[in-house]
């Protein structure tokens, strides 16, 4: 008994010997200069049906570190899983500002963001967003320490909006989730669609099963749907939509992020003709982009999604400023300049940050369809928007 | 009037499905008082199985064999390992252990799984519409969901009284302590229920499995509608889960179909949407409020 119980303390031991070790070691590399990693706190969503997207991103990042440098300054990924729950990220956000931590990114949900967000810039952290840009942050509320290397939510869908009046549909069905990010998506599609709106169809959140759904939009005989669904639903969707035999006459058009590499694998066949608003796929025709595909492919042995691209895109940006300071990201100003200049080749093509630090680039119409060996893959149809910003630039006041 | 047609019809594969389901989960509450959280997980099981085994075989029929043994079989081992310990105690324990083997199973069926769901095409003899009426094209998986739906609530018909396996489930949900005073091993017979449970569990789960997309949480979804149906129906009448599980299936979806259109007859636009997307979602809770102001017990309680 003694045996044991001794065993067990020496276990205890050292295992609080290692977690002091850890919370003793963070604040040391954070204050001591440029010769030590920089280290980046990456809260992402790990876990959950959504962690692909989680393990794209992160992979997607590391990638575009060098021998654990990004701009020629080593750093130090420190990565926490959130569970896709608001309140998990946010305690890891604390626990690294407590540590020391001043620089964030890698949150891929927008309502995981607004819980993370405000509590690091009132530290007086800075953060990079390198996939969700939410209307809130974007207009009034927009911060000086917060960036957004990915895109504003909104444009996304005024994009698609356009892609439609391109495509010469007149009437457009549209379908949602009954949230806010689901009304926002409409929204920014009417903003610029041009034709009739014959039909808003808004469905449950955690609805599964549109066969009601889809049974109405033949009855309206749309010229096109828009539609969207992330994640699971999304999925759901477009194979019902194939099987009840709306696909063949009725075109769905969507934003790239409701169909992503990994959900035309789920989907099958299903994916076949779907439209898309985007601003990168895998076969984007640019030196940068190939490469990244290329590279990607062989250090994980699958095609990477968009959140991989934009994980790789935001990593290149923060590495153009931290090598800007040199590493030294005490120099916030300078390294607040240098994030905005945006000096990096970016995988997407054009990219330059706006006014409110989000950014302003091109929008493509694009198509998922079969490529010669018989895979679908989402092909870039034309450029739809140059150099577009987002509707709430002009309302953002930054010193 | 087509439309009014096609959405009865997607009306009753909504409570085909969910007939299933409850037949099981009111027999397991209505017989052996437990309260089974984990009885979506044992739906997201067999559609995972069905998957992976149409995955590795390429027949649907493989998939229905394994979804149905995969469920069954994780059911006994439930009911053998967890469940039959918390008979006696409080309903708080049952739901207590069942919640966490929801955690336990969506855990589980990731591990061995993996993370990325597994995809599942419409077998092809079930691919494609037919056409029901002039004019009304209908796809052939969902007519055969409902069908199976029918063969199930015809199976269930005669098992329960017709058989002496039968006799005593309907024994069991009157008066438990009597049956057991008989002389009836009731250790098996709950083994038995619960088994039965996670067959027509993992039945479900194959059907469903190539309409919707096979995921860890499915069956989370799924079950608070179910013990909705349960509950509307009266706890532990087969008969009560049929009539519940149609009405719930048409309730949603016509009321999805034409809550919307009504109101925007009525009221703008903007407040229209808001306002059916709430009802919508509302309705079957509210269908359940009002048949427990006329009827404590649901409709067709199996103890009047």
């Amino acid at each position: 008994m003694t045996r044991i119980s001794s065993s067990w303390q020496a276990v205890a031991a050292a295992f609080l010997a290692a977690i002091l070790a850890v919370i003793l070691a963070a604040p040391a590399s954070a204050q001591s200069g440029p010769a030590t990693p920089t280290t980046i706190g990456f809260i992402t969503t790990l876990s959950t049906p959504a962690g692909y997207i989680g393990e794209d991103i992160r992979d997607g990042f590391q990638l575009a570190l060098k021998d654990g440098t990004l701009g020629g300054v080593p750093v130090k990924l420190q990565i926490e899983d959130d569970s896709l729950k608001p309140a998990n990220a946010k305690q890891a956000a604390d626990r690294m500002i407590q540590s020391g931590i001043k620089l964030f990114t890698g949150v891929n949900f927008s309502n995981v963001l607004a819980a993370v967000v405000p509590g690091v810039l009132e530290a007086g952290g800075v953060y990079v967003s390198l996939n969700p840009g939410p209307s809130v942050f974007a207009g009034e509320k927009c911060n000086r320490n917060y960036f957004v290397a990915s895109y504003q939510n909104d444009a996304f869908h005024e994009a698609a909006g356009l892609s439609a009046n391109l495509l010469g549909y007149k009437r457009v069905v549209l379908l949602a989730p009954a949230y806010q990010a689901g009304r926002d998506a409409l929204e920014g599609f009417k903003r610029t669609f041009k034709g009739e709106i014959i039909g808003e169809i808004y469905t449950k959140l955690d609805q599964t099963d549109f066969s009601v759904e889809l049974a109405r939009v033949r009855s309206l005989q749309p010229d096109a749907i828009y539609q969207f669904h992330p994640g699971g639903a999304g999925i759901n969707f477009a194979k019902q939509y194939a099987n009840s035999g709306l696909s063949k006459s009725v075109p769905m058009l969507i934003p790239s992020f409701s169909m992503d590499a990994r959900m035309i694998g789920a989907t099958g066949e299903a994916a076949d003709g779907i439209y898309a608003s985007a601003i990168w796929t895998t076969e984007s025709d640019n030196p940068a982009s190939k490469a990244f595909v290329e590279a990607f492919r062989k250090a994980y042995s699958r095609t990477p999604t968009m959140y991989a691209q934009q994980a790789y895109d935001t990593a290149n940006l923060i590495g153009s400023a931290l090598k800007a300071v040199n590493g030294d990201i005490s120099k916030q100003a300078e390294f607040r300049d240098a994030l905005r200049k945006a000096h990096f080749t970016a995988v997407r093509g054009k990219f330059s940050l706006g006014p409110n630090q989000h950014p302003i680039q091109d929008y493509y119409l694009t198509k998922f369809v079969k490529n010669a060996s018989g895979e679908i893959v989402q092909t870039v149809v034309r450029k739809v928007a140059e150099d577009y910003g987002d509707a709430y630039a002009a309302r953002c006041k930054i010193d | 009037m087509i439309l009014l047609i096609e959405q009865v019809l997607n009306g009753l594969q909504y409570g085909a499905m969910l007939f299933m389901l409850a037949s099981g989960l009111t027999l397991i509450f209505g017989i052996m008082g437990v309260i089974n959280l984990t009885h979506g997980s044992l739906y997201m099981v067999g559609a995972y199985c069905a998957a992976s085994a149409v995955l590795q075989s390429g027949s649907f029929l493989v998939g229905i064999a394994a979804a149905l043994a995969g469920a069954g079989l994780y059911a006994v081992v439930i009911e053998l390992a967890v469940v039959q310990w918390l008979y006696r105690r409080d309903h708080l324990y049952q739901v207590l252990a069942t919640l966490g083997l929801i955690l336990f199973t969506n855990e589980a069926v990731s591990l061995i799984f993996g993370r990325r769901p597994p995809l599942m095409d419409i077998p092809p003899f079930l691919q494609g519409s037919v056409t029901v009426l002039p004019g009304l094209d209908y796809p052939l998986m969902r007519l055969a969901f409902i069908g199976v739906g029918g063969l199930v609530a015809v199976g269930l018909w005669l098992l329960v009284n017709h058989t002496r396996l039968g006799m005593l489930v309907r024994a069991g949900a009157d008066d438990r302590e009597m049956v057991s005073a008989l002389g009836v091993d009731i250790r098996r017979l709950y083994t038995l229920v619960f088994g039965l449970g996670g067959l027509l569990c993992g039945l479900a789960g194959v059907m469903a499995a190539p309409l919707l997309a096979v995921e860890i949480g499915m069956g989370e979804r799924v079950l608070i509608t179910t013990f909705v149906v349960i509950v509307i129906g009266g706890v532990g009448s087969i008969r009560g889960a049929l009539v519940g599980a149609l009405l719930v299936g048409m309730v949603d979806g016509l009321g999805r179909a034409y809550l919307p259109q009504g109101l925007q007859m009525l009221l703008p636009p903007s407040v229209a949407d808001t306002l059916s997307a709430g009802l919508v979602s509302a309705s079957i809770y509210v269908l359940m409020a009002i048949v427990l102001l006329v009827r404590p017990l649901g409709l067709l309680p199996a103890r009047s």
